[in-house]
C-alpha cells in the first residue's frame, strides 16, 4: 500500500464509523426521547393515546387511592387541569399529596394516564425541575412551593407514611440534592 | 480561628498559584533555571496551604463548630465520626475544596516526582497547572467560601442529607476527583508541548503514567459509584444513563482512548497531533462534569438563570480553558512534526480503531447528555433523553469494539497479520462459541441477543488468556517453562490481559443481570412466605430500632433454599431526626456473584409491608471487571523496567517514572 492509499483507509474507516454513529444518534434521537406534558398542556395538544411521554404536575391533595395489589391512582394538577393517574407499584419515598411528581407513560383510551414509572428526582424541598418551570410559565407558582415540609420529629413518622420506590439518580446527583435541601431548609 | 486560618491558607495558594501561573512561564522564556525553578517550590508550598486549608474544614467538621455555615447546614453533633469526615465532602463548598486540593496533590507529585523531565517542560506544566488551580480558587474564594461564619451561632447542626450518610461517601467523591482531577496533568502536559512547539514519543512515555494513575482512580470511581446507587437507592439498579453519571462517563470514555493513543505515540511516534487533541478533550470533558455537576444547571435551567453566580463563574472558566486550548491547539498542532503513518492491519491499527470507536461512542453519550438541555435553552421544549437512546446509540458502536479488543495485542506493531491472529483466537472464539450455545439451550430459546452478548464477553476474556498462553507458551512448553516465561513477561502485558479481561466479565454481568434477574414486588404480612429463583422468603415480622441519628423500622426475612435456612435478611426504613427524612437500607444475600436484594415500601394498616424483592444473577461481576481493569492499570504502573530503565521492549507498556 502507499502512503496515500493508508491515509484514504484510515480516513475513510474512520468516516465510515462516524456516519454509523451519527444515523444511529438521529434514529434515536426521533424515536426514544419523551416528551414532557403537564395536564393543561395534555388538555391542550390532544395527545393521542398510547403515545409516551413524562406527566408532571402536583399530587392533587386527597386524590391518592389505593387499591389491592400495590395499585395506586392519583390526580396530577397543575392549577390549570387535572389529569388522573394510575399506578401499580411502590410510591417513591418522597411521593406525597401536595407535592410535585414526574410520572412517565402513556394516556389510555379511557383518558387516564397509565404511569409505569413514577419519578422522585427531588427531596422534600425540591421540585422536580420540569414542573417548577412549568408552574412558574402558567403563573401558578407559590413561593411557599419552595418551602420545605417543617421537619418532622422521627416519633411523628408512622409507618404508614414511609415510603419507598425509585429515585432515580446517581449519588453524585443525590450530593447534589443535599445542598439543596441545605438551602431550602429554615428552622 | 480555625476557618480564618483556613480561609487565609487558602487565599495564600491562591498567591502562590498566581505567582506559579506566570514567573516559570518567563523563566522558560528566558531560558533562566532559578525562574523555572520557582514552579516546583511553588507548587509544593501550594500543596501544603491547600492541604492545610482543607484540614481545617475536617478539623472544624469533626468538632462541630457549628459557628461555620457549612458545618451547621450539613453536620450534626451525634453524626457518627466517619460521616462527619466525609460529610465535609458532601456538600457543594466542601467538595470543591476537594477539587481544588487534589489538583495541588497532582501538582504537587509532578513537582516532586518530575525531576526526569526537561526543565522548561516541568515549569510550562506546572504552570499551567497553576492556571486551572488559579481559576478555581478564584471560584471558591467568591463564590463558595467554605469557611463563612453564621453571626448567629445555633446550638445544633442540620445534619447531613441522610441518603449520603453511607460509607459510599466515603470512598466514591475522592475517587472520582482523582480521577477527573489526574487527568489535568495530561491537560497541563499537552498546554505545555504546545508552548514548547515540540513533542515527541518521550513526552509520551512522561505523560502515560499520569494518565493510567487518574484512569485507575475513574474507573473504580465510577463503579463505585454504580454499586453505591445499587445497594442506597432501594431499587437495584446500577446505572441510570443519568446526566452526572454520563457526565463521569465522557471523561472515562476518552480518558481510555487517551492511554491508548498514548500507547501508539510513545512505541511509533505516531498520532501526536491526536494524542494532543485527547488529552486536551479528556480534561475538557471533566470540567464540563464539573460544570453539569456544580452549576445547578441539571437542576433547573431556569435555578440557573436567576442565581447565575456559580454557575457562570464555572462556564466562564469552562470556556477559558477549553476555548483557549483548543485555540492554542488549532494556531500551534500544524507546526508539530508530523509522525510516520502505518500499515491499517498492525498493533497501530488497531488501537487506531480502539480510539475511533470509543471516541465516537463518547461523542454520543454527549449528544444524548446536552441535547436536552440545549433544545431546552433554545426552544423551552422540555424533553428526556433515557436509557433507550443511549441502549440504541452507545450499544451498537461498543460492539465492534469489543470484537476487536482480542486481536488488538496479537497483532504485531508496524505490520500485523490477521489471519495468523485470527488462527491464535481459535480457541477463545470456540470457548465463546460453546458458550453462547450453552447459554442458549439453557435459556431455552428466547432472545438470541444475550447469549451472543455473553458468548462476546467470553470471547474477550478468552482473548486475553490466548494472550497470556501465548506469550508464555503454556501447553506448548514444559509447565516450568511456561511458569517462568510467565514471571519473565512485563508486567504491562499482564496489566493490558487483566484490564480487557475486566472489560469481558464486566460484560457478562452486565447482559446476565439485566436478561435473567428476577423480581416480586406485592405487600407481605408477617408469616408470608413467598419463593423467588428457587429461593423462600419467610417474612418473620417488624421491629424499631434506635440508631445514632435516626430510628429504623427493622423488618426481618429468614432465606430458605431447598428447606435449608440460608440466613436472615433485615432490610429496614430509616428516619432521620433532623431532616425529617426517610431512607430505605437495602438488604443484600450475597451468593457466590449472584445476589438477593430486599427493600422495603411503605406498611400498611393491618401490619403488613410493600416490599420489592430482587435476585440478581452475576450481577456482583458488573463491579468486579472494573476492579479488574483497575488491577490491570496499577500492573501496567507498576511494570518494573520503568525503574531500572533497562533497554525497552517494543511491546512494553509504560508505567510510574520513579524519583531518582
Amino acid at each position: 500500500m502507499t502512503r496515500k492509499q493508508r491515509r484514504l483507509t484510515i480516513i475513510g474507516g474512520g468516516l465510515a464509523v462516524l456516519a454509523v454513529a451519527a444515523a444511529l444518534v438521529l434514529n434515536g434521537l426521533r424515536d426514544s426521547i419523551v416528551f414532557f406534558s403537564t395536564p393543561t398542556m395534555v388538555a391542550e395538544k390532544h395527545v393521542p393515546p398510547g403515545r409516551r411521554f413524562r406527566l408532571g404536575g402536583m399530587v392533587q391533595p386527597g386524590s391518592l387511592a389505593r387499591g389491592d395489589n400495590l395499585a395506586v391512582s392519583f390526580e396530577v394538577a397543575d392549577g390549570g387541569a387535572t389529569l388522573a393517574v394510575a399506578y401499580q407499584g411502590i410510591l417513591p419515598d418522597l411521593f406525597r399529596e401536595g407535592q410535585g411528581v414526574v410520572a412517565e407513560g402513556v394516556l389510555q383510551p379511557d383518558g387516564v394516564f397509565k404511569a409505569d414509572t413514577v419519578l422522585a428526582k427531588h427531596d422534600e424541598t425540591y421540585m422536580p425541575r420540569e414542573v417548577a418551570d412549568a408552574l412558574k410559565k402558567q403563573g401558578h407558582w407559590k413561593d411557599d412551593y419552595d418551602k420545605p415540609a417543617a421537619a418532622a420529629k422521627p416519633d411523628q413518622i408512622k409507618p404508614d407514611q414511609i415510603k419507598s420506590g425509585p429515585v432515580k439518580a446517581g449519588p453524585v446527583s443525590l450530593r447534589e440534592s443535599a445542598e439543596r435541601a441545605a438551602q431550602g431548609v429554615t428552622q | 480561628m480555625i476557618a480564618e486560618s483556613g480561609h487565609y491558607a487558602l487565599v495564600l495558594a491562591l498567591g502562590l498559584a498566581l505567582i506559579q501561573s506566570v514567573v516559570p512561564l518567563i523563566g522558560a522564556r528566558l531560558r533562566d533555571p532559578a525562574l523555572m525553578n520557582v514552579a516546583r517550590s511553588a507548587a509544593l508550598a501550594q500543596l501544603l496551604f491547600a492541604g492545610a486549608s482543607f484540614a481545617a474544614l475536617v478539623t472544624l467538621h469533626v468538632t462541630s463548630d457549628f459557628s461555620v455555615a457549612n458545618v451547621f447546614e450539613n453536620s450534626h453533633s451525634l453524626k457518627p465520626m466517619i460521616y462527619k469526615i466525609t460529610g465535609v465532602w458532601g456538600n457543594h463548598e466542601g467538595s470543591m475544596l476537594l477539587w481544588v486540593s487534589i489538583l495541588a496533590l497532582f501538582g504537587g507529585l509532578v513537582a516532586a516526582f518530575g525531576n526526569n523531565l526537561p526543565l522548561s517542560l516541568r515549569a510550562r506544566v506546572l504552570s499551567v497547572q497553576a492556571w486551572i488551580a488559579s481559576a478555581f480558587y478564584l471560584f471558591i474564594l467568591i463564590t463558595s467560601n467554605p469557611f463563612a461564619r453564621l453571626v448567629d451561632v445555633p446550638p445544633e447542626g442540620r445534619d447531613l442529607n441522610p441518603v449520603l450518610q453511607d460509607i459510599g461517601l466515603a470512598v466514591h467523591p475522592p475517587m472520582l476527583y482523582l480521577g477527573y482531577v489526574g487527568f489535568s496533568i495530561s491537560f497541563s502536559f499537552a498546554i505545555a508541548a504546545l508552548l514548547e512547539g515540540r513533542i515527541d514519543a518521550a513526552w509520551a512515555r512522561w505523560v502515560r503514567p499520569w494518565t493510567l494513575m487518574a484512569w485507575i482512580f475513574l474507573t473504580l470511581g465510577i463503579a463505585m459509584g454504580s454499586y453505591w446507587a445499587y445497594y442506597e437507592l432501594g431499587w437495584g439498579g446500577w446505572w441510570f444513563w443519568d446526566p452526572v453519571e454520563n457526565a463521569s462517563l465522557m471523561p472515562w470514555l476518552a480518558g481510555t482512548a487517551l492511554l491508548h493513543s498514548a500507547l501508539v505515540m510513545e512505541k511509533r511516534n505516531a498520532l501526536k497531533v491526536w494524542t494532543i487533541l485527547l488529552s486536551i478533550l479528556t480534561f475538557s470533558l471533566s470540567l464540563l462534569g464539573t460544570f453539569l455537576v456544580r452549576s445547578g444547571v441539571l437542576t433547573s435551567v431556569h435555578a440557573f438563570a436567576t442565581d447565575p453566580t456559580r454557575g457562570v463563574f464555572i462556564l466562564l472558566i469552562l470556556c477559558a480553558f477549553i476555548g483557549g486550548s483548543l485555540a492554542l491547539f488549532a494556531g500551534r498542532a500544524s507546526s508539530l512534526k508530523q509522525g510516520g503513518l502505518f500499515a491499517p492491519i498492525s498493533r497501530e491499527g488497531a488501537l487506531v480503531l480502539n480510539n475511533l470507536f470509543l471516541t465516537t461512542a463518547c461523542a454520543t453519550v454527549f449528544v444524548g447528555t446536552l441535547y436536552p438541555l440545549a433544545l431546552e435553552v433554545l426552544t423551552g421544549e422540555k424533553i428526556s433523553v433515557g436509557a433507550p437512546f443511549f441502549n440504541l446509540t452507545f450499544g451498537p458502536l461498543f460492539v465492534p469494539l469489543l470484537i476487536a479488543v482480542p486481536f488488538g495485542p496479537l497483532l504485531a506493531w508496524k505490520r500485523g497479520d490477521l489471519v495468523a491472529a485470527a488462527q491464535r483466537l481459535l480457541a477463545a472464539g470456540a470457548v465463546a462459541l460453546t458458550a453462547m450455545a450453552l447459554v442458549w439451550a439453557w435459556a431455552r430459546g428466547g432472545s438470541a441477543l444475550a447469549p451472543i452478548a455473553i458468548g462476546l464477553g467470553v470471547f474477550v476474556i478468552g482473548g486475553a488468556v490466548s494472550d497470556l498462553v501465548e506469550r508464555t507458551g503454556l501447553f506448548r512448553l514444559p509447565v516450568v517453562t511456561a511458569m517462568h516465561r510467565g514471571k519473565g513477561l512485563p508486567r504491562a502485558t499482564w496489566g493490558a490481559a487483566f484490564a480487557h479481561a475486566g472489560l469481558g466479565v464486566a460484560l457478562i454481568g452486565i447482559v446476565y443481570e439485566t436478561t435473567w434477574n428476577s423480581e416480586y414486588i406485592g405487600t407481605l404480612h408477617p408469616g408470608d412466605v413467598r419463593g423467588i429463583a428457587g429461593y423462600q422468603l419467610t417474612f418473620d415480622g417488624m421491629t424499631q430500632r434506635q440508631g445514632a441519628n435516626f430510628n429504623e423500622l427493622v423488618s426481618s426475612f429468614t432465606v430458605n433454599l431447598d428447606g435449608r435456612k440460608l440466613g436472615v435478611m433485615t432490610p429496614s426504613k430509616r428516619s432521620f431526626t433532623t431532616r425529617g427524612m426517610a431512607t430505605t437500607e437495602a438488604a443484600l444475600m450475597t451468593r457466590g456473584v449472584s445476589q438477593l436484594y430486599i427493600s422495603l415500601g411503605e406498611a400498611t394498616a393491618d401490619g403488613g409491608v410493600a416490599v420489592r424483592v430482587y435476585h440478581k444473577p452475576l450481577v456482583l461481576l458488573i463491579w468486579f471487571g472494573p476492579v479488574l481493569m483497575a488491577l490491570g492499570g496499577m500492573l501496567s504502573l507498576s511494570d518494573r523496567r520503568l525503574r531500572v530503565g533497562a533497554p525497552r521492549p517494543a511491546r512494553s507498556v509504560r508505567g510510574l517514572q520513579a524519583a531518582e
